[in-house]
């Protein structure tokens, strides 16, 4: 009942949204806001129940290797499809789950200017969040594939119609190559529908399917490519630049935090769990991929004029991260994946927020028209630095927990008994893919440097004012989370751990 | 003599003739249909087409037990065809007035 | 007194060592979050008197440690932090041995110092508060750092001092060359940490493989990083003999070569000295505790930790040599033509630590004295560095310029600045009694007694060298003609906040000189108490004096000598003063190089080609589109013929099949 109530609460809250007069504007927002804060609350509340327990029995999980879920609802649904209504949640998912609350919820504080239409944006965000919710609890691909489509498409509405720049394109652009990439997921899943002899969508059953080798080998790239999509996998990025910047604030923090981390979610929970022998096959290719994505995504940052842009870039790079931690293919790799999802999620959302909050008092975003700008506005310019400091992988902050988990799953790899890759190789993509912590400092740096110091250089921005509460609690949030995850990481690893034995279980060929 | 004329087989149409007869009406009615110019030709061989199936439903009826759904189902399509026709004509009457002519080659309007 | 005596014979101070890292930690997030907006005062007040706290339980943990007559071996207080998986993880702790003691001894103290002395110094700056804070947290991580048991520790706080620098270089974000220089400073350390970091990745891959069988055998080694593990003889010997080879070196060589890179950077090693020099941008007093007499010496701090591993190669440790020699000598030369009296100071430091890592370097040659040496020179250089660094801030603060061809006259005006200023500059030539005759002369011994003939001449020569500009220096700034007479205020000495650090590591940098560190730090104890050989010394002061001389002789009397001189070697004075055009090759890689080369081609790349190939998807479907829509004729009669057409072709199809 619980997870159920995590999902359709921001739904409940959407309706709430849409039977709102649309005169009470104040009142929509607040309904917002605390429909989104009763659902963080609500994920606090079930992450300590749940913390507890891992915690608890943690000798017992850390050597049981059986899938273990919790909380679950299975109703059938459409028996005679194999089609069932059944969530749950594991590690992985509550991870998930506990980064979008706190994301949507900094987000809708940070839209609270939203004036153009407050209503329907109001809902279809919540709307577009139900989604996200219920492809991190399902458990049945029919309804993972469901919630996944919910997900994405109010997207090209909110870039469309609230976006800035070029929306249109953007809006269409990353709508349709999304729906691509569902194009691929939905065929891959039919394939495991018929491949399993099971006919049933059921994820667990289906984890015990003995899968031919071949056709793990072809249906693998599918849906790995499908996710990846989403998951900005190079070359299929290119949506992400364009689509996050001309999207407005809250979408972009939600988009770029939550959304993009769909992509290494299904990656991991879908194509790695249900098809180990195909990962095995392909992990060295998209590892050698994602070694390009994380560099290129830095580099690219490096020339970028425009604020979204340059966080675009560095998102490219960073989600590179969580898929190159998935096709290491071993314990640390993908745990350090999943830290990475969150870290990233946490400090994208941070990174938009503020961009959002810097646009609605400069009104430029180009990076060489500002400078300067710690003076005026001293919360903002710190928060900017705490998550650039994040995002070049200081340790004290969550992004060194994930990036030190990849590199070192990256570079051990070969010793940790989980597959058959070529050592070297994967050692050699890891060496190359560490070149990104000085370029991300490069990047980083010039670009903060360029925006919040040296002498104010437009005089109309001397008068700027700093956050308001509102923004100050959406930011302050975000970044407590990034410091608390970056001084006690065991706080993410004590859940993730367990729900990631079974995946290599299934790797190293049992179940 | 008459009565042997009348009960030997070969002098009731077997249901080949029927079907002959009903292809030909369809071939007909398509021809007229690709061929003429005038709205009310077109909607005349479209009849055509349609009461072909209408016979073919009918003598499948006859010739597979007699029961007598086909026979409904020609109803239906001659029920179905009327209210089309009405349908048709005031669409014709509308495009009359509208451009004072019912030749359909002049009604390129949604062409491209 | 022996009630007072009695309070260190209980261990108490050991057993609680975490005290040492939660002390400045709460002063900073409580300085930082609490009382910036509050109150300067309130802020300076507190920071100063928790790193004095800290200071003095440093000073318990010493006393402890001698009144006891044992040094704790292993992790005096350790917790687990981060598990990457079973066997493998990283715990914080703090590691209380001789190495360690030295260091911590040092950072509080000179950290102290220079927190009192700020408070003088940054008087009326509006960002006081961020200052104590950031003081505070880097205090904080160069204890971290210092207190170490194992290499990822090691590499957090690492980067944590990285970033404490950083902020303090920049601490005025409005002065563009501030904000350069702090961004220089990190990037140029993150570069080299780069090379730390893959050298901590082969390190833990190579010990994660033997841990399950080495690892039972070393006491206190709880995972692959632990230094108890890296530098046990079982490891050491197993990762020596692993064949794998590249480049024509050794995994092993190579592996501390990379972590040596990280020391290079931190350390400001030729050829990533270059962010040190404009780290100078900072507040002074940064410049002092930051850039003088702790985080630079890290690198060499690392090396000493890994010093059993370092013995084991001689490849790597040779590279220390010619790294630390040629920097030595390089920033010596620099040093010489500089007329800002801080980069002077900036590129001494650069030659003493050259020093610092060529003493280690040597030990190739079969003789361990050189570690000692080297640390018994950061322990008395931290002093006189951090002093002369304190007295160059209280003459900037006093006449607001760091020319020091402006200065001069000073002696009087100020004589506390003068008298140690003077001490601080007859220890760093190396004049007995002084302290840094002793450091420098263990050096220099050390360098001979391998037979590093080499190093040992050019050695002599870089302290005739700093004799000559560290004279420079003064007798520009106190002797000669005073040229501020314009100004309306007379230079004076500050208030006793500023004076009083001043006095005590005056003090210090006399006297440190006479510690008996060679009882408690040396790698093989009977090879640091052999050798003593007269002439080694003697030669020292000889050379000095020649420098202070020739300093004497220029910078007393007419400026003509020196201008002189300067004319004669144009070309070559040139050269040195823009300090070899290593800043501008630098510049010219990245702005050109990689800026223009890798990251505008990637950028355009993304753009054109990448985007361009979504783009072209979207035109083709488009055009596509646009070709189909001509079968979209308006004549119904021409939907019919394909309507029918396509049904008689079905009907073909399934008649054939």
């Amino acid at each position: 009942m619980q997870v159920s109530c995590l999902v359709f609460l921001p739904l409940l809250t959407a309706f709430l949204v849409i039977m709102t007069p649309r005169r009470f504007s104040y009142l929509i927002r607040w309904i917002s806001v605390f429909g989104t804060g009763l659902h963080l609350a609500l994920t606090i509340m079930i992450s300590f129940l749940f913390w507890a327990e891992a915690k608890g029995d943690g000798e017992l999980l850390r050597t049981s290797l059986v899938f273990k879920l919790h909380l679950v609802e299975k109703i059938s649904w459409f028996d005679s499809l194999g089609i069932q209504y059944f969530v749950g949640i594991d590690g992985i998912s509550l991870t998930m789950v506990v980064l979008t609350s706190i994301i949507i919820f900094a987000g809708v504080l940070a839209s609270w200017n939203v004036k153009e239409r407050a209503k329907e944006f109001f809902a279809l965000l919540l709307i577009l969040v139900t989604g996200v919710f219920g492809v991190f609890v399902s458990f049945d691909l029919f309804l993972f594939f469901m919630f996944y489509e919910l997900a994405v498409l109010p997207m090209y509405l909110l870039i469309g119609i609230w976006g800035t720049g070029p929306k249109e394109y953007a809006a269409m652009k990353l709508t349709l190559m999304l729906l691509i990439g569902s194009a691929f997921i939905l065929v891959g899943f039919f394939a495991l529908y018929y491949g399993s002899g099971f006919y049933t969508f059921d994820l667990i059953k289906l984890a015990t399917a003995n899968f031919p080798v071949d056709f793990q080998r072809w249906v693998f790239p599918m849906i790995f490519v499908g996710f990846g999509v989403i998951g900005a996998l190079y070359p299929l990025h290119t949506w992400s630049p364009d689509g996050h910047s001309s999207a407005p604030t809250a979408v972009s923090m939600l988009h770029a935090g939550v959304l993009m981390k769909l992509g290494g979610y299904g990656a991991l929970r879908i194509a790695v769990f249900l098809l180990p022998e195909g990962a095995k096959y392909w992990g060295l290719f998209f590892m050698g991929l994602t070694t390009i994505n994380i560099l290129y995504g830095s580099f690219g940052a490096i020339w970028q004029k425009d604020l979204k842009y340059f966080t675009a870039y560095s998102s490219v790079s960073h989600c590179g991260f969580v898929l190159f931690g998935i096709s290491a293919l071993n314990f640390m790799g993908m745990k350090g994946a999943v830290i990475q999802m969150f870290s990233h999620g946490i400090m994208t959302g941070l990174f938009f927020g503020l961009i959002g909050m810097v646009y609605g008092r400069t009104h430029t975003r180009i990076i060489s028209e500002m400078g300067g700008l710690a003076r005026v506005m001293p919360w903002l310019a710190t928060c900017f630095y705490i998550g650039g400091l994040a995002s070049l992988g200081l340790p004290g902050l969550s992004g060194f927990i994930a990036e030190s988990h990849v590199f070192l799953g990256g570079f051990f790899g070969h010793s940790l008994q989980s597959v058959g890759q070529s050592g070297a190789l994967m050692k050699t993509f890891t060496l190359i893919a560490t070149l990104s912590i000085v370029v991300t400092a490069v990047y980083v740096l010039r670009g903060l440097g360029r925006v919040f110091q040296g002498p104010i250089e437009n005089a109309e921005f001397a008068n700027l004012e700093d956050a308001m509460l509102s923004e100050k609690l959406s930011t302050g949030i975000l970044v407590v989370v990034l410091i608390v995850v970056g001084l006690y990481p065991s706080i993410l690893i004590d859940v993730i751990e367990p729900a990631i034995r079974p995946v290599l279980n299934r790797l190293a060929g049992g179940l | 003599m008459l009565a042997s004329i009348f009960n030997s087989p070969y002098f009731y149409p077997s249901i080949y003739h029927w079907l002959v007869l009903s292809s030909a009406l369809f071939s007909i009615g398509i021809y007229g249909f690709l061929t003429r110019k005038n709205a009310v030709g077109i909607l005349i061989s479209l009849e055509l087409c349609l009461n072909s199936g209408a016979l073919n439903f009918v003598v499948f009826d006859y010739f597979r037990g007699n029961h007598i759904d086909g026979k409904i189902m020609a109803l239906f399509i001659i029920a179905v065809a009327a209210a089309e026709v009405v349908i048709a004509m005031a669409i014709f009457v509308g495009m009359f007035k509208h451009k004072k002519t019912i030749d359909v080659t002049e009604m390129n309007q949604m062409r491209n | 007194m022996q009630n007072f005596i009695n309070i260190f014979t209980h261990g108490i101070f050991i057993k609680h060592a975490w005290f040492v890292l939660a002390v400045p930690f709460l002063s900073f997030v409580f300085v930082g979050l609490v009382l910036r907006p509050l109150s300067k005062k309130a802020s300076g007040l507190i920071a100063t008197l928790s790193i004095s706290v800290t200071t003095l339980f440093v000073y318990g943990i010493i006393a402890e440690c001698f009144l006891m007559h044992r040094v704790p071996s292993g992790a005096a207080w350790q917790v687990p932090w981060l598990r990457y998986q079973d066997g493998l993880s990283a715990t914080l702790g703090v590691l209380v041995d001789p190495l360690s003691l030295l260091l911590m001894c040092v950072v509080t103290t000179v950290s102290a110092l220079v927190h009192l002395y700020s408070i003088g110094y940054m008087r009326g700056d509006e960002g006081v508060g961020r200052y104590f804070a950031f003081l505070n947290l880097f205090t904080f991580s160069m204890l971290g750092l210092v207190v170490a048991p194992n290499i990822l520790q090691i590499f957090i706080f690492w980067e944590l001092v990285g970033v404490s620098s950083f902020l303090l270089i920049g601490y005025y974000y409005e002065k563009p060359q501030a904000v350069a220089a702090s961004k220089k400073a990190f990037i140029v350390t993150r570069f080299a940490d780069l090379g730390f970091f893959i050298g901590i990745f082969i390190l833990g891959y190579y010990g994660f493989q033997s841990f399950s069988r080495l690892g039972p055998t070393v006491p206190q080694a709880l995972s692959p990083f632990d230094f108890a593990y890296l530098t046990s003889p079982a490891f050491i010997e197993f990762f020596k003999h692993e064949t794998y080879m590249i480049f024509g070196l050794s995994i092993f060589s190579l592996t501390l070569i990379l972590v040596f890179m990280g020391a290079c950077g931190k350390s400001a090693m030729f050829p990533l000295h270059i962010w040190l020099p404009d780290a100078m941008e900072g507040p002074t007093p940064v410049s002092a505790l930051i850039h003088a007499a702790t985080m630079v010496v890290a690198g060499v701090y690392l090396v000493a930790r890994m010093f059993p591993l370092f013995v084991a190669s001689p490849e790597a440790l040779g590279l220390v040599q010619c790294v630390g020699t040629f920097t030595c000598l390089f920033a010596a030369t620099i040093g010489c033509t500089q007329d800002d009296i801080k980069r002077v100071l900036a590129f001494s430091t650069l030659s003493q630590i050259g020093y610092m890592m060529f003493a280690l370097g040597v030990c190739h040659g079969g003789n361990t004295l050189g570690y000692t040496a080297s640390l018994f020179h950061l322990f008395t250089h931290a002093f006189f560095k951090a002093l002369l660094f304190l007295g160059a801030g209280s003459i900037i603060h006093a006449l607001h310029t760091n020319n020091v061809w402006e200065m001069g006259g000073l002696v009087k005006a100020m004589p506390i600045t003068h008298l140690t200023f003077l001490v601080a500059t007859l220890s760093i030539s190396g004049i007995p009694p002084f302290s840094g005759f002793f450091s420098k002369d263990e050096i220099l011994l050390s360098a001979f007694i391998n037979h590093q003939y080499l190093t040992f001449v050019i050695a002599l020569l870089v302290a005739g060298l700093t004799s000559f500009y560290m004279f420079r220096v003064y007798f520009l700034t106190f002797w000669s003609e005073a040229k501020w007479h314009g100004h309306v205020h007379k230079p004076q000495e500050a208030s006793w906040t500023m004076t009083l650090p001043l006095l005590l590591l005056a003090v210090l940098a006399a006297i440190s000189g006479f510690t008996p560190i060679a009882k408690w730090i040396f790698y093989t104890k009977s090879q640091v108490e052999s050798h003593r050989l007269f002439f080694v010394p003697v030669f020292g002061v000889l050379v000095a004096a020649f420098g202070f001389l020739l300093a004497m002789l220029f910078y007393t009397g007419d400026r003509k000598i020196v201008d002189h001189v300067v004319l004669k070697f144009a070309w070559m004075y040139g050269v040195i003063k823009h300090k070899f055009y290593i800043d501008e090759v630098y510049l010219w890689i990245t702005k050109k190089v990689i800026f223009r080369f890798i990251a505008f081609p990637v950028a355009w790349f993304d753009r054109r080609i990448v985007d361009g190939g979504v783009n072209l998807a979207a035109w083709v479907t488009r055009k596509t589109g646009w070709l189909l829509r001509f079968l979209q004729t308006g004549q119904v009669q021409t939907y019919g013929i394909w309507l029918v057409s396509g049904g008689l072709v079905m009907l073909l199809v399934l008649l054939t099949l």
